[in-house]
Formats: C-alpha cells, structure tokens, sequence
C-alpha cells in the first residue's frame, strides 16, 4: 500500500473529524451545561453554511470575516430559539421526550425557511485566496484548505477547553450543570448563562458549516446528515464529555474516511457500527467512567 | 388514572370511529379519499404501537422505521420475486420475523435507557435503511419496488380496504386488551418508577421486551398492508423520518390517551394531504403545528379534551348543579 494514499486519507478523514467536533462540542455543552439534547444542531450547521455563502458570494465579504459572522448569525438565531420556546419545557415532566420533539420540530421549520429564502437548488463556495491550492509537506502534496481546518478546530479544542476551565465565565457554565439554584442564590443570572450558552454552542456549530462549505456543497437538508454523525460523536464519547466529543470526532472522521477508500458502497453504515459495538460493550461512551446510565 | 367508567367510553368512541370507517366506502366520492383513509388506518396502527413503547412504558425508540420498513419489504420482495399468490403469507411471514429481529435486537437496545435507548435504536434503524438503500440487487435500493398488488381476491379497492379495516380492528382491539391488563399496568409502573417495580419482584426488562416486540409485530402489520395500498414499496419507509412522524403523531393525538395516537395520525395525514396539496412547504406547517403542540398543547388532541371535559365537569359539580 502507498503511504502516501494513506497519509492522504488521514488528513481527510482529520478534516471530517474537525468539523464534526465543531457540531459535536456545541452539542455535548448544551447537554451538558444546558441539559438539552438539541436535535436541530445540525440546522444551525446549515443555517452557517448559507450564511457564509451569502457574505462570501453575495456581499463579497473576505472569507474569514464571513466565516465569524456566520458564526454570530447563526449564535443570534440558536439564542433566539432558546429564549422563545425550548425555555419554556424547561423543567416539565417527561421534559427530555418533549426537547427531542421541539428541536425536531425546528429542524423542520429550518429546512423550509431556507428552501424559501435560499433556494433549493446547490450552492457552492470557493476556497478562501491562498487556501485554494495544496502544499508540499515531507515529500508529500496535501490540500492546504484541509490543513486549515484542521489547525482550526485544534486551536477551538485547545481554546474552549481554556475557557471552560480557567475563566470565569466556563467556572459559571460548569457550575450550572451541577446546582442551578445554588448558582442563583449567588447572584448569578442563570437563565442568561444557558441563553449565552445556547448561542455559543450554535455559533459553534454555524462556523463549523461555513467551514466545510468550500468542501461539499451547500444543500437544504445538509443539517440532517450531520446531527446524525454528531449524535453518533457524542453519544459515542459519552453525553456532555468535552474530551470524549473529541475522540470521538477522531474515531468517526477516521473511521468513514478509510471506509470511503475501501469499501466505498457500505461507508455510510460503518459510523453506526461503531455506536453499535460501543453502546453495546461500554453504554456509557468512552470517556464518561463515572455516571453509568445502565437501569 | 383510568377509571372503569372511561374505560367504557374509551371503547365505544373506539367503535364509533371504526363504524365511520365502515361506512367510508359508501358515501366516499372518490377512490382518492379510500386511499386517504387507508392510509389513516394504517398509520393509526403504527402509531398506537409505538405509543405502547412510548406513552405506556416511557421508552422513546426513534427506530420503528426498522420494522415498517421489515414489514413493507417483505410483502414487496415476495411479491416481486414470487407473484402476487405470496402477497398473504408474507404479510404474516413479515411480522413473524419482525417479531424475531426485535427478540434479537431488544435486549441490546434495553440495555440502554433514556437518551441513549432513543440514539441506539435510531442507529440500529439506519443501519437497516443503509442496507436496504445498497444491496442494490436484492432490494432495487432507491428505486423501490413498484406494481406489488393483492392477490386476485382483495384486488378491489374496496375489498382490500375493508380487508385492511378487520385488520385494523382486531389489531387496536387487542392492543387495548394488552393496555388494560395487569400485563399494561405492569408497563405503566415502569414508566413511572422502574426501581419500584425490580422492588416489588417484577422482572423491568423483560416486560420492556415483551412490549417490543409486540409492537415490532403490530408495525410490520401496518408496513406490510401499506405495501398494497400504494401498490409499491420504497426506502423512505425505512428512514428515520419514518419514525419520526409516529413519535409527531403519538404527541399530537395525546400520548398518555389509548386512542391519541389514532387521532394524531388522521390530523397528521390529512394537513400533509391538504397542505401538501397546497404548498411544497408542507413540513414547516407540521413543525409549526408540533412546536405549537409542545408549547401550549403537551397533553396532546384528546388528551386536552378529556382534561376540559373533567374540568368543566368539575365546575357543574362544585355549583352544585
């Protein structure tokens, strides 16, 4: 076998995986900190992807700036649907069936208001200017936009792990995932801490479809086919586990990259194997020894 | 909660609504609006099944697709690869192994609970919707399968809605002796208290399997039937769209209602066959009737009316009237 192919579906499946953790780590913090299983999370992935699309081709704003703003966007409208209604089932009985219906029906309120206001025809973006092409690395040519992503979603790993341990703000998002009450009684404005995480976790999420715009094309119904890797991620790190998210981006990203390579027909069942085999062997995902939910 | 009394409204508001469906045939101006009824029965079926994993025993599978889509396929492949004469026997064939994939599926899938139960039964359907979409030359993947029609006898519109009409019947009959047996008050405490019942003695899982394969069973029933109705079979039965509607339908009707799941399918049916008619839209009004449901609505249609009839029925009491 090359290694050189090897190397190259490596970097792709790395690349997959970034984004996927972008998803994935927005998804574990709300369940998390929130206590939200937000099934629409993948629409707030579209929702970046057209956003960027439209300041990028429409507005012709630079790449990165579009990348962030998409990000805002798409936060705005993830704290939007937080305030206005998932607020609301907070607390109810049998609140986790009704969450799950909530943001199942935003996804389809999403896809819809974006066939009315985008279309549905494909959408493409361009690479951003000097990411189009590929650089050599140890005798090897690699597609520099892919390398991009991945230092990206690095740099966001290492950074929200720095911010959710070290300041004070992370301090207060932790501390609402044990006590909300106690937190109150100190004086801190919890509805406010789950909105604001509400938009950062669907911001996150809007960055990583912009991301992975210039790479597949934008389409109505894209949302659909990441939430369910990104459940698969999460579920498969263990729900509300920031390190899990990761490792599982890994094992998945890698996982369907190879598959691609090898049995090209069957690569979309092997992401669901895998949660298979692990729910199977260890319910509780990979990462979470602790809270074992097995009844 | 259910006292004898509704227990005996609840059943003749059944038959009621099963009579009307009898009479359909009579007073129907078109073999459309025969389809349209079809398809509520069918879709009653499936729903009230799920609703004895869901509402009953609190076990919220996302992955009922699995066995519609088992249930469809096997009628369509029979009948594609055998002829028509098979059209029965792998009606039944279908929800024998239904059956038998659920006994082999439940205890992996029990051996989860909440969201994890719910993630890994959507995995398992996925899994079956992938294998179904690519094995190509067995299953003729996205293309389906067309002109699977009933044996000579049921070939009638008429006579095959009927047909699916006694089976409709016997099947929410028998699904409402199950909820009203101490097997249904069994699945009920479980709902509510799991540990309470391993207290008492009572064996939690296997209950939990019982129930799922029984609705495995009951599905298959509604996805093979289905197979005659549009006379074709295709992959969109099998993904998890599919099992999402049952759970829309479950919540709109009323989950803790025995019948809300009935009236959950008919309401669902008709606004995608209105609205569908109407707009291409359609699946944004469904997400906004749902997320309206959710918000103002959770007890869901019928659930909503028993409460105002108790209200109300409260209120004449306490005046004294």
């Amino acid at each position: 076998m090359d290694p050189s192919f090897l190397v190259i579906q490596g970097i792709s499946g790395l690349t997959m995986a970034m984004i996927l953790f972008l998803v994935a780590s927005g998804l574990t913090l709300l369940f998390g900190v929130v206590n939200v299983f937000n099934f629409a999370h993948g629409s707030f992935y579209m929702l970046g992807a057209y956003f960027a699309y439209t300041f990028v081709s429409i507005l012709g704003f630079n790449f990165w700036v579009s990348l962030l703003l998409a990000g805002v966007a798409a936060g705005a409208f993830g704290m939007l649907m937080e305030m206005l209604f998932l607020r609301r089932i907070y607390g109810r009985a049998e609140e986790a069936g009704f969450q799950i219906l909530l943001t199942y029906s935003f996804i389809l309120i999403i896809d819809d208001l974006v066939k009315m206001v985008w279309g549905t025809e494909y959408k493409s973006l361009q690479r951003p200017d000097g990411f189009s092409g590929s650089v050599e690395l140890l005798g090897m040519v690699l597609p520099s936009y892919n390398l991009a992503i991945i230092v990206l979603g690095l740099l966001v790993a290492v950074g929200s792990w720095l911010v959710l341990s070290r300041t004070r703000g992370g301090r207060i998002a932790r501390a609402t995932a044990i006590d909300r009450e106690m937190l109150s009684t100190l004086g801190v404005n919890v509805p406010l801490t789950l909105s604001l995480t509400f938009g950062i976790a669907t911001a996150l999420g809007g960055v990583a479809g912009a991301l992975a715009a210039p790479l597949r094309s934008v389409t109505p119904g894209a949302g659909i086919e990441v939430i369910i890797d990104s459940l698969i991620v999460v579920v498969l790190g263990g729900m509300g586990n920031f390190w899990g998210a990761l490792l599982g981006s890994l094992i998945i990203g890698e996982v369907t990259a190879f598959a691609v390579a090898f049995v090209p027909d069957w690569a979309s069942l092997f992401s669901f194997l895998v949660m298979i085999v692990v729910l199977i062997f260890k319910p509780e995902g990979l990462f979470s020894p602790a809270k074992v939910r097995r009844a | 909660m259910e006292s004898n009394k509704r227990g005996w409204t609840t059943q003749w508001a059944g038959i009621a609504v099963l009579a009307l469906f009898a009479l359909l045939p009579l007073v129907k101006t078109s073999d459309y609006q025969l389809t349209v009824a079809n398809n509520v029965l069918l879709w009653a079926v499936f729903a009230m099944s799920f609703n004895m994993l869901f509402g009953v025993t609190g076990m919220l599978s996302f992955g009922q697709a699995l066995y519609f889509g088992f249930g469809a396929y096997s009628v369509g492949l029979f009948a594609y690869y055998q002829g028509t004469w098979w059209f029965l026997p792998a009606l039944f064939l279908g929800m024998a192994g239904s059956g038998i994939l659920a006994l082999l599926i439940g205890p992996l899938v029990l051996r989860l609970t909440g969201v994890y139960f719910t993630m890994l039964t959507l995995a398992f359907a996925q899994l079956g919707w992938g294998i179904v979409v690519k094995w190509y030359d067995f299953t003729n993947g996205d293309d389906g399968i067309q002109g699977i029609m009933p044996p000579a006898a049921l070939s009638n519109k008429v006579v095959y809605y009927y047909f699916c009409l006694v089976l409709v019947s016997v099947s929410v009959w028998f699904l409402w002796r199950i909820s009203r047996s101490p097997f249904g008050l069994m699945l009920r405490c479980i709902r509510q208290n799991p540990s309470r019942v391993r207290f008492l003695g009572r064996r939690v899982k296997r209950n939990q399997l019982r129930i799922y394969v029984i609705s495995a069973v009951f599905t298959a029933l509604a996805g093979g039937l289905m197979a005659g109705v549009d006379n074709s079979v295709h992959t969109g039965m099998w993904y998890w769209t599919t099992s999402g509607e049952v759970i829309l339908m479950s919540i709109l009707g009323g989950m803790g209602q025995f019948f809300g799941p009935f009236v959950g399918a008919a309401i669902m049916i008709l606004i995608e066959d209105m609205v569908g008619a109407r707009t291409e839209f359609w699946s944004m009004v469904i997400g906004i009737v749902m997320l309206t449901m959710v918000i103002l609505l959770p007890k869901g249609v019928v659930g909503e009316l028993v409460q105002l009839k108790e209200r109300l029925f409260k209120r004449s009491s306490a005046l004294g009237v």
